[in-house]
C-alpha cells in the first residue's frame, strides 16, 4: 500500500486531511524526527501531510502582543531574527541547541514540541516564557499554553485533526530576561540529560517581580515548577535564594534511571542548571 | 632471492616526506567505493533476523510464510549452513556466531536471513518469519558470570589452564598466568603497597562504515565476495571453509574501508550473504544498519581488574600483581590473556605476576579493538602507579622513569627486550612544555604509558615496471591508515624515483599470494619489508638489462639515483640508463620487468607511548572537558609522518571517547539499550582539543628501515592518563570507565560526604 503525501495550502485544509485520515497520519514540517522514524522502520505512515506550503506556518511575526512563530519556521531562522533574539534570548538559544547545523536548517520548535519528549530542547524555554500554541482544528481555532500540550512521553492533548499552526510568545515587559541550559555529556549533537529554562521580570530595584521556571528530562513531561518561581520572586537572587531555587527544582524531579543518566544525577543537576540559568536570566534582565 | 631484514641506517631521500595520499581525492569527493558501493546485475537485498533475547532456546523457526511472499528469493536458517568444520570448535564458533544453532546467545544474534528483490519485500519477509523462543536465564556482567550459580553460556566449555581439569561447564573459558620472581617476597620488601579494583565498560570500535558486502555464488561452486574488511585473504579462507567451497574458487575483493580498528578482522555476516546467494542463485548485497553493528559485531571486552603494587621509598617497585577478568561475549577467546601479558610490559620488575580470566557472557562476540585488551589493563595498572607514586611522595613521571623497562629487561610476559622506546618517551614527556604548563581552576593533569606487541606475519608483494617507467606496486594488506602512501614512498626510495611515479594497488585474492590481515600494526611494517625486497629484486633485473644493453658484466653496473650506472674506468663513457630507458627497451631486452617478494616478516618491534593530558571537571555536574592532550610515541621510523601522527591522534581520540563517555548499556532484560550513535557517545570534533604529537624514532633492528608498527599503541594510555587527570582535577580517585558525568559527580559527592563525616 502506497503512502499518501499531501501539501495543503491552508492550515484548515491540513486539519481536514488529518481529521479524515484513515490509518496512520503524520504532519511533516522539518521532518528531522519524522523521516528518521520512517527510515528506521519505526513507523509506516499511510498519510503524510506536509505543512511547509502553508503561508501561516512560514514566518516569524512581531506585533504589539508579542511574537508569532510559524510551525514550519526552522530553528536557524529564529537565530537569525534580531528582534526575537533580543526579546527572548533563552527561547532562541534553546531552539538553536536542537541537533546540529544541518538539523537546524530544517527542524522546528513545533515539531520539537509535538515529538512529545520530556527531553525536548526548546520546550522548557517555551514554557518558562509563557508560550502558547495556536491550534487549528476541524471545528475551529483555540489557543493553549504550551505546558498543556504534552501529556506524557509520546502523547499529546491535541484532538484528531488538530494542527499547531504557530507558537506565540507574549509581549516582553521591560527589565525581563530568560535563559536556557541543558546538560549533555558531549558539547553538541546530543539529547538533554537534564535541562532548565528560566524567565524573569524585575522591578526597578532589580528585585524579581515575576518568574517562571521549567525543567526538562526529569519527569514524564517537561515540568513547570511554581515552587521554584516562588523561591526567587521578591529576591535579588542572592546565594541563599539560589540554593532554595535549586532545592525546589530538585524536589520537583521525578526522573528515571536510563542510558542517559541516573535519578540521582538528574535530580542534583536540575537544581544546578536552574540556579545557573536564573543567574544568566537575571543578568539579561538588567539585574547585574 | 634471500634478503636481509636487518636495520642498516640507510640515508633517505623521500622517506619521511609528506606527499598527499593516493586515495585522498576519491575519498573526499565521494568517488571511492566502500563496502556498500558495489552493484551486480540481478542483485538481491539481504536482511538478517536477530534475536531480541539475550539467551533463548530456539524451539522452532517457521519460514514458510516468508518463503511464499512474492519477491522473496531465499530464506535461510542454520539448517542452510551445515557444520562442515570437522571438529574444529573455533570454526564452529564462528559459524554459530554468524547464525544461531538452536540457541540464541545474545541480543542481536542472527537466527534467520532473507534475500528479496527489494528492501520493502525483505523487511516484510523478516516480519513473516516466526521464531518460537524459550527464554533462558542470562548473564551480561563479567563478575556475575564467574559466580558458581551463573547461567552457563556455552555448556561445552571447560576451563583450561587449571589443575585438575574441571569436569563441569564453566563461564571461565581459560585461566592464564604470566610473570617471574616471587611477588610475596617482593611485597614484604615494600614500604608502600596500594591495592585497588577497577572496572571498564564495553566499547565498540565505532567505525563509521557499517559492515557491507556483495556476495555471489554460482551453482558451479565459484563465487565472488566484495567486502569491507581488514583481511580479504583470511575472509576467503574462513568463508570457503564454512561454506564447503574451494579456496581458489572464491575471489574476495577488499573495498575501501571506512574504519576497522580490529572490528573488520572477523566475519560476521559474510558467510550468511554467500549462503543466501547460493540458495537464491543470485548476487546478494547485505549491508548492516548501525543498530546491527552495535548489537552483533565485535565490541571489545568489559573488564574487572584488581591491581596490587608495592614500592620502596626510593621509588623501586618491589612487586606487582594483577588479576584480570575480561568478558569475551558468548564465545571463548584470549582477551584476558592479552591483558595479562601487557599489564606490566612498560616496567622493569623483579617480581611480577598477572592472572587472566577469560569469561563468557550473553553479549556479542568480542573481537580485536586496537591494541586489544591492553587499554583496560593499562587503566588499572597506570592508575595504581600514580597512587603509589603519590604515597611515596615521588612525581608520577620520575616514578615511571625509575622503573621503566629498557634494553635487556625481561618483560613480564616473557621475552627479553631489544632496544625499546619506553624510557625515551618518558624522558620526552618529562621535558615537554605540556608538563610545565599552568593549570586553571578545577583542572588536573594526568599521564600514563602504554605498550603493544605489534605483529609481522605473512606478506606477499608484486612490483611491476610499466612500459613508461612508472611503477605498479601490488600489495595484499588492506590500506586502513594510509599504507598505500607509505608503501609508495618505500618503493620510490628503493628505486630512486619520485613518489608520484608509483601507484600502489590492493590486489584481490585472485591476484596475489596470501597476505595476513592488516592487524597488529603490521601493514607498513610487513608490506614495507616485502616492498623493499621486491624493489631490490627489480633492481637486480634492471642491472642485468643494463649490463646486457651495454654488453658489460653485471657486476660493473650499479643502481644509483634511479638509473643504471656503469662503474669502472673501462665504461667511463656510457650514459646512465634510467628506469624509463630500461622500461622502454624491456620488450626486446627480456620482457616484463617485475619483482616479487613473499616473506614471513618476523621481528615486529614492540611499541611504547607516553601520553599527557589536562582535564577540567565541573564539580557541580561532573562534566569534563579535555583541555590539552599530548601523545609521545616511538615509531621506529616514520615513513609518512602525517599518517603516523594521524594514528597517534586517532588512537588518543578513541581512548578519550572510551575514557569519558562510550559504553554499552545493557538493561535488566539483557538487551542493549543504546545501539546507536545518539546514546553511544563517541566524541564529536567540538569535544576535542588539537591532539599534539611527538614522534620518536628508535629503530627496530629487525626491519631494513627500522619501522615499528604505530597503529595501536596510541589507544593504550588514554584511559589511564585521563583517569589520572580526572582524579587530580576532581580530588577523588576514579576507578570505573567511562568516567561519565554521573559517575564523576557521584564520586565527588561521596568524597564530600566522607569528608563531612570526618
Amino acid at each position: 500500500m502506497a503512502m499518501r503525501y499531501e501539501t495543503p495550502a491552508t492550515t484548515k485544509e491540513a486539519a481536514t486531511l488529518m481529521a479524515k485520515a484513515k490509518g496512520s497520519a503524520f504532519l511533516l514540517a522539518g521532518g528531522t524526527d519524522l523521516l528518521v522514524r520512517m527510515k528506521s522502520g519505526m513507523i509506516e505512515p499511510d498519510l503524510v501531510v506536509d505543512i511547509k506550503h502553508i503561508a501561516a506556518t512560514q514566518s516569524i511575526k512581531k506585533s504589539a502582543s508579542g511574537f508569532r512563530i510559524g510551525a514550519a519556521v526552522p530553528a536557524a531562522a529564529m537565530g537569525e531574527h534580531p528582534a526575537l533574539k533580543k526579546a527572548w534570548p533563552g527561547v532562541v538559544e534553546a531552539a538553536n541547541l536542537i541537533g546540529s547545523d544541518q538539523i537546524q536548517s530544517r527542524c522546528t520548535i513545533v515539531g520539537n514540541l509535538c515529538n512529545a519528549s520530556p527531553a525536548a530542547d526548546s520546550v522548557p524555554a517555551l514554557i518558562a516564557a509563557g508560550a502558547k500554541a495556536a491550534i487549528v482544528g476541524p471545528k475551529g481555532r483555540r489557543t493553549v499554553p504550551v505546558e498543556k500540550i504534552v501529556t506524557g512521553p509520546g502523547t499529546m492533548s491535541l484532538k484528531k485533526g488538530e494542527v499547531i499552526e504557530a507558537i506565540t510568545l507574549p509581549k516582553r515587559p521591560p527589565k525581563s530576561g530568560d535563559a536556557f541550559l541543558r546538560f549533555i555529556p558531549r558539547t553538541e549533537m546530543d539529547i538533554a540529560v537534564v535541562s532548565a529554562g528560566v524567565s524573569l521580570t524585575l522591578d526597578n530595584k532589580r528585585v524579581v517581580k515575576k518568574a517562571r521556571v521549567a525543567l526538562g528530562a526529569v519527569a514524564p513531561t517537561v515540568v513547570l515548577v511554581p515552587a521554584a518561581a516562588r523561591a526567587i520572586v521578591g529576591s535579588k537572587l542572592t546565594d541563599d535564594v539560589l540554593e532554595k531555587l535549586a532545592a525546589a527544582c530538585s524536589a520537583a524531579c521525578s526522573p528515571i534511571d536510563d542510558k542517559r543518566g541516573t535519578v540521582e544525577f538528574r535530580t542534583e543537576v536540575a537544581g544546578v542548571l536552574a540556579r545557573r540559568a536564573a543567574k544568566i536570566a537575571y543578568q539579561r534582565a538588567g539585574g547585574g | 632471492m634471500a634478503h636481509d631484514p636487518s636495520y642498516t641506517n640507510q640515508e633517505f631521500k623521500v622517506i619521511g616526506t609528506r606527499p598527499p595520499r593516493p586515495d585522498g581525492l576519491d575519498k573526499v569527493t565521494g568517488r571511492a567505493k566502500f563496502g556498500a558501493d558495489a552493484f551486480a546485475p540481478g542483485q538481491l537485498v539481504g536482511l538478517i533476523l536477530r534475536s531480541p533475547h539475550p539467551h533463548a532456546q530456539i524451539r522452532k523457526i517457521d519460514t514458510s510464510k516468508a518463503e511464499k511472499l512474492q519477491g522473496v528469493k531465499a530464506v535461510i536458517t542454520s539448517a542452510d549452513m551445515p557444520d562442515l568444520t570437522n571438529g574444529n570448535r573455533n570454526m564452529l564458533d564462528i559459524l554459530e556466531n554468524c547464525m544461531a544453532r538452536g540457541r540464541a546467545l545474545y541480543d542481536g544474534h542472527a537466527v534467520a536471513a532473507v534475500a528479496a528483490i527489494d528492501m520493502p519485500t525483505a523487511r516484510k519477509a523478516l516480519k513473516l518469519i516466526k521464531v518460537g523462543y524459550e527464554i533462558l536465564p542470562h548473564v551480561t556482567d563479567v563478575d556475575e558470570a564467574m559466580k558458581p550459580d551463573a547461567p552457563i553460556v556455552q555448556p561445552y566449555v571447560r576451563t583450561t589452564g587449571v589443575e585438575p581439569k574441571p569436569k563441569k561447564a564453566s563461564n571461565v573459558s581459560q585461566v592464564t598466568q604470566f610473570g617471574h620472581g616471587d611477588v610475596e617476597a617482593g611485597f614484604k620488601e615494600a614500604d608502600v603497597i596500594i591495592e585497588k579494583s577497577y572496572k571498564t565498560e564495553q566499547t565498540h570500535q565505532g567505525y563509521i562504515e557499517p559492515h557491507a558486502c556483495l556476495a555471489s555464488v554460482g551453482p558451479d561452486g565459484q563465487g565472488e565476495l566484495w567486502v569491507t574488511t581488514q583481511g580479504h585473504f583470511a575472509f576467503r579462507e574462513v568463508c570457503a571453509k564454512l561454506l564447503g567451497m574451494e579456496v581458489a574458487k572464491l575471489k574476495v575483493t577488499a573495498s575501501e574501508i571506512g574504519g576497522g580498528f580490529g572490528g573488520k578482522t572477523h566475519v560476521w555476516m559474510e558467510p550468511v550473504a554467500l549462503a543466501l546467494s547460493r540458495k537464491a542463485n543470485r548476487p546478494v548485497k547485505l549491508v548492516m544498519s548501525r543498530e546491527e553493528v552495535f548489537r552483533s559485531t565485535g565490541p571489545t571486552c568489559s573488564t574487572s581488574v584488581d591491581v596490587k603494587i608495592g614500592a620502596k621509598k626510593d621509588g623501586t617497585i618491589t612487586a606487582a600483581t594483577a588479576t584480570l577478568r575480561y568478558q569475551n561475549g558468548a564465545f571463548p577467546a584470549i582477551w584476558a590473556m592479552l591483558g595479562a601479558m601487557t599489564s606490566y610490559a612498560c616496567y622493569n620488575l623483579k617480581n611480577v605476576k598477572t592472572v587472566g580470566y577469560d569469561v563468557l557472557v550473553n553479549r556479542p562476540k568480542v573481537t580485536a579493538y586496537r591494541a586489544p585488551s591492553a587499554p583496560m589493563a593499562a587503566f588499572a595498572v597506570e592508575s595504581t602507579i600514580d597512587q603509589v607514586a603519590e604515597a611515596i611522595g615521588m612525581s608520577p613521571i620520575d616514578f615511571r622513569i625509575k622503573n621503566a623497562a629498557k634494553e635487556g629487561t625481561r618483560a613480564s610476559y616473557g621475552p627479553k627486550y631489544g632496544p625499546i622506546g619506553i624510557g625515551p618517551t618518558l624522558e620526552a614527556a618529562k621535558n615537554h612544555p605540556h608538563m610545565r604548563a599552568r593549570l586553571g581552576k578545577n583542572q588536573g593533569r594526568g599521564m600514563a604509558c602504554g605498550f603493544w606487541f605489534n605483529f609481522g606475519g605473512q606478506t606477499c608483494t608484486d612490483l611491476n615496471i610499466g612500459v613508461d617507467g612508472t611503477v605498479t606496486l601490488t600489495v595484499g594488506t588492506v590500506d586502513v591508515g594510509g599504507s598505500r602512501a607509505s608503501l609508495s614512498l618505500i618503493a620510490a626510495e628503493e628505486l630512486g624515483i619520485a613518489y608520484e611515479r608509483v601507484k600502489c594497488n590492493i590486489a584481490d585474492t585472485g591476484s596475489l599470494g596470501h597476505n595476513d590481515m592488516t592487524e597488529g600494526s603490521r601493514g607498513t611494517f610487513s608490506s614495507g619489508m616485502a616492498t623493499i625486497f621486491a624493489a631490490r629484486d627489480v633492481i637486480e633485473v634492471l642491472r642485468e638489462r643494463a649490463a646486457k644493453t651495454w654488453e658489460i658484466p653485471v657486476e660493473d653496473v650499479v643502481w644509483e639515483g634511479g638509473q643504471a650506472v656503469a662503474k669502472g674506468k673501462a665504461h667511463g663513457n656510457l650514459t646512465p640508463l634510467t628506469l624509463s630507458d630500461l622500461a622502454a627497451a624491456s620488450p626486446n631486452s627480456g620482457g616484463p620487468i617485475a619483482g616479487h617478494n613473499e616473506v614471513v616478516a618476523d621481528g615486529a618491534g614492540v611499541s611504547f607511548a607516553s601520553h599527557i593530558c589536562d582535564i577540567e571537571v565541573d564539580p557541580e555536574t561532573g562534566a569534563t572537558k579535555v583541555i590539552r592532550y599530548t601523545v609521545i610515541q616511538d615509531a621506529g621510523k616514520a615513513i609518512h609522518p602525517d599518517y603516523v601522527e594521524g594514528q597517534f591522534q586517532g588512537g588518543a581520540v578513541q581512548g578519550i571517547g572510551w575514557a569519558l563517555n562510550e559504553e554499552y548499556v545493557y538493561g535488566e532484560d539483557g538487551r542493549l539499550q543504546n545501539p546507536g550513535f545518539l546514546d553511544y557517545r563517541i566524541p564529536v570534533c567540538s569535544d576535542l582539543p588539537y591532539i599534539d604529537t611527538q614522534i620518536l624514532e628508535i629503530p627496530n633492528p629487525n626491519h631494513p628501515y627500522g619501522i615499528r608498527g604505530v597503529g595501536e599503541t596510541s589507544i593504550v594510555p588514554p584511559l589511564a592518563a585521563i583517569g589520572n587527570a580526572v582524579s587530580n582535577a576532581a580530588g577523588v580517585r576514579m576507578t570505573h570507565v567511562p568516567m561519565s558525568p554521573p559517575r564523576i559527580l557521584k564520586a565527588i559527592k561521596s568524597e564530600q560526604a566522607e569528608l563531612a563525616a570526618g
